[in-house]
């Protein structure tokens, strides 16, 4: 592949270093919007870019910053660094190795917004990663990248880092808000949706880690540029995290539209061990599980092509199982999870994860009988559709769709108990 | 302009409704009822518990043509949304098809409740809910008959857990539906309650310290849509079934909230019928479905077995129980004999046919029958009184509320609560107080009035409306101005005025000034215009509208020329040892009572009076509106309602006097006083229809207490009088304290240590310290520590008590609460010794 978009750490030696960055033109992009572009014309850039929102739902990003109610003030920017979805380790290497560009990716979205406070909103476990970006903001105020009267002009701009408690749902962009404001991690109602009340109920752009990476290079490069990337509705490079078995897991930046074939056997070396590959969840423990057949692996991995073979792109965990992995286990993990961190908000979400946990519990303990199976089945099912938020939803999927693509592996526990 | 209406059809039944209304409320209209848990429509929507799921359809819409899709009949073609929608969160829109019934919304539903019940007991039998337990009733309508979930996956949590000193917590049995919290934060600003935790161990804790401190926690019992929060008064005392309910009004305040009693015959009081438990019954002008704590739990005096039952008669110095014959003989001829030197003394306490009887009778007799009470301003009332069709709840935007020389979240809770919405509606409020209070904090203007310089603020604000200059007496020239000309322009103008900080001439300057200022301003002679005094019992308006006045010598100099003294309800004896002295000499004394006070221990005739509870009658609030009560349990012995004693004691002295029943009585006022001369006593018990429908059959929203069945009231109307208004004397108070001197002014406090809130052993440990509060400053310039005592010398007694520091406190001043044991009625100059510690001597 060609130099990299988001991974520049791999291209660039020590480019966590500002001096390093700058010298490859480093916040350049930053400064030319603040000195000459409006809003709108950034706005539009990004538009033209085709790029879309990477935490998951993959929203086009230049449409949700023309979302904000005009002329309210002031406006927020959030990053949102609260990345919790199991498999997903991309927003913590981007922060790690590529932070000045994640910055400065924060910076042109808050240009772009006419917002002259932003934070990141950090999942309580990067305690020491947000120190590290602390220090790193208070170095860009330093060289007055930051603060007041920018390059010479009226605009400001301070960024915050806030550090969460350590909750799943904080990852749900309103649930977000709430803990920023000091309350109880838990989704709001929308509408009214955070472009028109978010933080503090003032007009607010929440967007992921990576998909503000991409903001730079989208700027000094161009939107076109960009679009050149991926496919046409999905544009743009995605970091693929590849995990469980496979020969070589980690971080993988591919133009979206990559297969699954190319990403798992070409980089990622293929399964350890001489093994089948059985299954793949493309989106951490939140998408429908995908049975490893040759149209799944032909498969391009970008917003449109994963939801025709029944999954979604999500933001990209790649979990690949080969096959000594029992799908009732697994789904048995993956409820664990989710029961622990549903907010409980809603009812469905609250007692079905719950009660999903217990019927999973039984049957991976041997207790169950066939009925259970069917009973799973339909107590997720009464789930779907009904819930306050979308985590809810998301957490029925590794059950259902187990149950639909590996019955097999839930009787086979039935069988233990006879 | 009219609101702009949305048509829609659920269904099958089209309707039309206002823009914004949400489809939970739209089917209410139309008699459909979408179950719920979480909706309240006293609160904003939340959309938690997912129980009023439906099926929505919308008509489509042609982005390109700018048009709806329709069919070859011309019916706009519905798209359903994709998944089900919660009725409580979606606003209606033109066209929409609503399916309450719709199968994925019956099974949906269904859904909800089975999810609910996995982790909810199911200890129905021994629950205080049950029998009107919303989870209960929905549960029987649209859940599954049968549970698919394995009993031993059941959670264990704590069922008692004690939030505070009167509300207890069943973690098992709550389903995080928020109302509790909702209540607390959006409706009465106490945000006490919050969910810990997350998941299925979500779960309601309180932060305060004391535990769940809020002068209306009982209200979140009332909308608990399942078992989970119970009153330490009520909890297994009784099934909802067993109860009867017997409408009445709450005799603490002026507010007047309407309540349900309810009670139950019951083992432990010898099989009689005693009080349950009080509830909010929905009156939404006066107190919507909210009561506070103290009309809830300060119940128990009327079971008290302390409760006068007999009449007594003073023989050879010791009271002897006599028959109610001998007592009022022996009463009406010690009476006669007294002439015009006979003394009446009674208080808003009582209802207006005990009242009105007491006058009748004082006026035969020729004695004077005085209010023993010390706010002025009642016999403005008809022309200045806010009159028929007002309603605090109607104020938005463009009204203005003025709050003078009060502390309503302490002397009128309900009244705090409402003003306060009324802020946050929209409605300009301005705050004029000695000291801060909780309603400063919703106040758009306010102003800092020495005690004794509040009728010279609002002198000032009469000139700032009319464009003058601002007395020097305002430090905020600038707000005042402001506050001034919102005075001036709106719509409506209610002035809540007290009488903290001044004595009866303070206060009747004060209620002129005000007079003034409604009269500069143009807000006299129409509904939502008017003054609301904060009178210090239920019924002072009312006392007033039958004629009784405060004295204007003082009760002193009033009792040294009476050798005859006909006490109705107070007890001036236990106010102040100065009365009981005078009490004591000389004076034939007869008192009526509910208790053998300290008035009553003095007397040579005692009669046992029945309370509130036991017996019919009407309160007149403070915003004028006459309401009834009603019976709720039988009489205890021999006692009589007030003004059946009066008549049966006029019967003695010849004097005929309306006897035969409280409705009697009632048409007797009603042809004496103009003012009540268009009120009969049926149509009090008028009550119409009202919204939001809380006490419905549905039992959505706590039970069957709420319905009103038995009258909302009638507000008095306008009576248009002249007054001169010009002459407004001003007394500065403060002035004449030296340096070692105090201002001692005495405030009210809810839980005050009155006779009834000390018979509430729920109440108890929230009653307020007794302890004088002073401001740090003033307290070390004479050397007092934070919490050790002080000696005050008050009319030649010394008071020895604690003294507490508070910034809140002007300087210059001590606040004292009324009740709280030191017998002080106005502020008084006193001096204040620190007493010193063994070790600084």
């Amino acid at each position: 592949m060609a130099e990299h978009v988001l991974l520049r750490h791999l291209d660039i030696p020590d480019i966590d270093d500002l001096d390093v960055y700058l010298e490859h033109d480093g916040f350049e992009a930053f400064k030319s919007v603040v000195k000459d572009r409006t809003p709108e014309e950034v706005i539009d850039e990004v538009k033209t870019s085709g790029l879309r929102g990477r935490g998951g739902a993959g929203f086009p990003t230049g449409v949700k910053w023309s979302f904000l109610s005009p002329g309210v003030f002031p406006r927020y920017v959030v990053a949102n660094a609260d990345e919790s979805e199991p498999g997903t380790f991309k927003d913590r290497i981007l922060m790690e190795r590529n932070p000045y560009q994640f910055l400065e990716g924060v910076a042109i979205c808050s240009f772009a917004a006419q917002a002259n406070t932003a934070y990141v909103y950090c999942r309580g476990e990067f305690w020491d990663l947000a120190h590290e970006l602390e220090r790193k903001i208070e170095l860009l105020h330093e060289r007055k990248l930051l603060g007041k009267k920018l390059f010479g002009t009226y605009y400001e701009l301070d960024i915050h880092v806030h550090l969460g408690a350590g909750a799943y749902i904080c990852g749900e962009e309103t649930a977000l808000l709430e803990s920023m404001e000091g309350k109880l991690g838990q989704p709001r109602l929308r509408p009214p949706f955070p472009a028109a009340e978010g933080l503090f109920a003032k007009p607010t752009v929440i967007n992921n880690v990576e998909t503000l990476t991409n903001v730079p290079m989208i700027i000094s490069k161009g939107g076109d540029w960009y679009r050149s990337i991926g496919t046409e509705k999905s544009t743009g490079p995605k970091i693929f995290c590849l995990s469980g078995h496979i020969e070589k897991p980690g971080n993988y930046e591919l133009p979206l539209g990559s297969t699954f074939r190319e990403l798992i056997f070409e980089h990622g070396g293929g399964i350890p061990n001489g093994k089948r590959l059985k299954a793949i969840l493309p989106a951490g423990a939140s998408a429908p599980i995908l049975p490893a057949t040759d149209e799944v692996l032909d498969t391009g991995m970008d917003y449109e092509s994963v939801p025709a073979v029944g999954s979604q792109l999500g933001s990209a965990s790649m979990i690949i199982m080969d096959e000594t992995v029992d799908i009732a286990w697994l789904a048995y993990k993956t409820t664990k999870f989710f029961t622990h961190e549903s907010c409980g908000k809603c009812t469905p979400c609250r007692e079905g994860t719950y009660w999903m946990y217990h019927l999973l519990n039984r049957i991976v303990h041997g207790k169950a009988n066939l009925e259970d199976i069917d009973l799973l089945d339909n107590v997720a099912h009464g789930i779907e559709g009904k819930c306050l938020c979308a985590l809810g939803e998301f957490s029925i999927m590794p059950v259902v769709t187990g149950i639909k693509h590996f019955r097999s592996d839930y009787e086979a526990h039935i069988g233990d108990a006879r | 302009m009219s609101e702009s209406l949305v048509k829609l059809s659920i269904d099958g039944i089209e309707l039309e409704v206002p823009k914004g209304t949400l489809l939970v409320d739209a089917a209410k209209k139309i008699g459909i009822d979408i179950p719920v848990f979480c909706y309240h429509p006293k609160l904003e929507p939340v959309g938690m518990c997912r129980m009023c799921l439906v099926e929505v359809g919308t008509p489509q819409f042609d982005r390109e043509k700018g048009e709806i899709v329709r069919d070859e009949n011309g019916d706009a073609v519905i798209q359903t949304w994709p998944k089900l929608t919660t009725a409580c969160t979606t606003p209606v829109s033109e066209g929409m098809v609503v399916d309450v019934q719709s199968e994925p919304a019956v099974e949906g539903r269904k859904q909800i409740v089975e999810y609910l019940l996995t982790s909810h007991p199911l200890d129905c039998p021994i629950c205080d809910k049950g029998g009107e337990c919303p989870l209960q009733n929905l549960t029987m309508a649209h859940g599954p008959g049968v549970s698919r979930f394995t009993l031993e996956d059941k959670m264990h949590l704590e069922k008692h857990v004690a939030l505070g000193d009167l509300i207890f917590l069943d973690r098992e049995r709550c389903i995080q539906c928020a109302r509790c919290v909702r209540f607390q934060e959006e409706i009465v600003d106490d945000p006490v309650l919050a969910f810990a935790q997350r998941g299925r161990h979500l779960e309601i804790v309180t932060f305060s310290d004391p535990g769940f401190d809020s002068y209306f926690s009982g209200n979140t019992t009332d909308i608990c849509p399942v078992g989970a929060l119970t009153t330490a008064d009520f909890r297994f005392g009784a099934r909802p079934w067993e109860m009867n309910t017997a409408a009445s009004i709450c005799p603490h305040c002026p507010v007047g909230c309407n309540l349900s009693l309810n009670t139950r015959r019951e083992a432990s009081s010898g099989g009689g019928e005693v009080v349950k438990r009080i509830m909010p019954r929905q009156n939404e002008a006066v107190n919507e479905i909210w009561i506070c704590d103290k009309g809830r739990f300060s119940h128990q005096f009327a079971g008290s077995t302390q409760r006068l039952t007999h009449p007594l008669v003073r023989k050879d110095g010791e009271f002897v129980q006599v028959d109610w014959d001998e007592a009022l003989e022996y009463a009406a001829e010690g009476l006669k004999t007294a002439g015009d030197k006979l003394l009446g003394l009674a208080s808003g306490r009582t209802s207006n046919e005990d009242l009105f009887n007491f006058r009748s009778l004082m006026t035969e007799l020729g004695g004077s029958a005085v209010l023993y009470e010390s706010l002025a301003g009642g016999s403005y009332s008809a022309a200045y009184g806010v009159s028929g069709g007002t309603n605090i709840g109607d104020f938005t935007s463009g009204d203005a509320i003025l709050v003078a020389a009060c502390d309503l979240h302490e002397e009128a809770p309900i009244w705090w609560l409402r003003v306060k919405q009324a802020a946050e509606r929209g409605a300009t409020l301005v705050v004029v107080n000695a000291r801060p209070t909780r309603l400063d904090a919703f106040a758009s203007y306010r102003f800092h009035a020495a005690y004794g310089r509040t009728e010279a603020a609002i002198v000032a604000l009469i000139n700032a409306s009319l464009g003058e200059e601002v007395d020097a007496v305002v430090v905020d020239a600038e707000g005042m101005k402001a506050a001034g000309k919102a005075l001036a322009t709106a719509t409506n103008l209610i002035v809540f005025y007290g009488g903290e900080g001044m004595g009866y001439a303070g206060s009747e300057s004060l209620v002129r000034a005000c007079m003034r200022l409604m009269d500069e301003t143009g807000h006299v002679g129409r509904k939502n215009n008017g003054l609301i005094p904060v009178w210090p019992r239920c019924n002072t308006q009312g006392a007033w509208d039958i004629g009784l006045r405060p004295t204007n010598v003082g009760l002193l100099s009033e009792l040294d020329s009476a050798t005859g003294a006909y006490v109705m309800a107070v007890d001036p004896a236990g106010d102040d040892p100065k009365f009981a002295e005078k009490l004591q000499g000389g004076i034939f004394l007869v008192v009526q009572d509910l208790f053998l006070t300290p008035t009553a221990e003095l007397a040579d005739v005692v009669l046992p009076a029945q309370s509130f509870i036991e017996r019919e009658g009407t309160y007149t609030s403070g915003e004028r509106r006459v309401q009834r009560f009603y019976p709720a349990l039988p009489r205890r012995g021999e006692a009589l309602p007030d003004w059946g004693i009066v008549a049966r004691l006029g019967e003695k002295l010849g004097i005929e006097i309306e006897g035969s029943s409280a409705a009697g009585v009632f048409a007797a006022i009603a042809a004496n006083i103009p003012v009540y001369s268009a009120l009969d006593y049926a149509s009090l018990a008028h009550a119409p229809a009202q919204w939001p429908d809380v006490g419905g059959a549905d039992g959505f929203f706590g039970g069957t207490s709420y319905r009103n069945h038995q009258g909302v009231g009638v507000q008095l109307p306008h009576d248009a009088q002249d007054f001169n208004l010009i002459e407004i004397a001003i007394e500065p108070q403060q002035s004449e304290a030296a340096a070692d001197q105090l201002l001692l002014v005495p405030v009210t406090y809810l839980y005050d240590r009155g006779t009834l809130n000390q018979l509430s052993e729920v109440l108890r440990p929230r009653l307020e310290p007794v302890e004088m509060k002073i401001h740090p400053d003033a307290a070390r310039k004479i050397g007092a520590e934070d919490g050790a005592d002080v000696e005050i010398r008050l009319n030649g007694t010394v008071h020895k008590l604690p003294v507490n520091f508070d910034g809140d406190v002007p300087e210059g001043v001590a606040i004292i609460g009324h009740s709280q044991g030191v017998p002080i009625h106005e502020p008084a100059v006193v001096k204040i010794t620190p007493i010193l510690s063994r070790g600084a001597e």
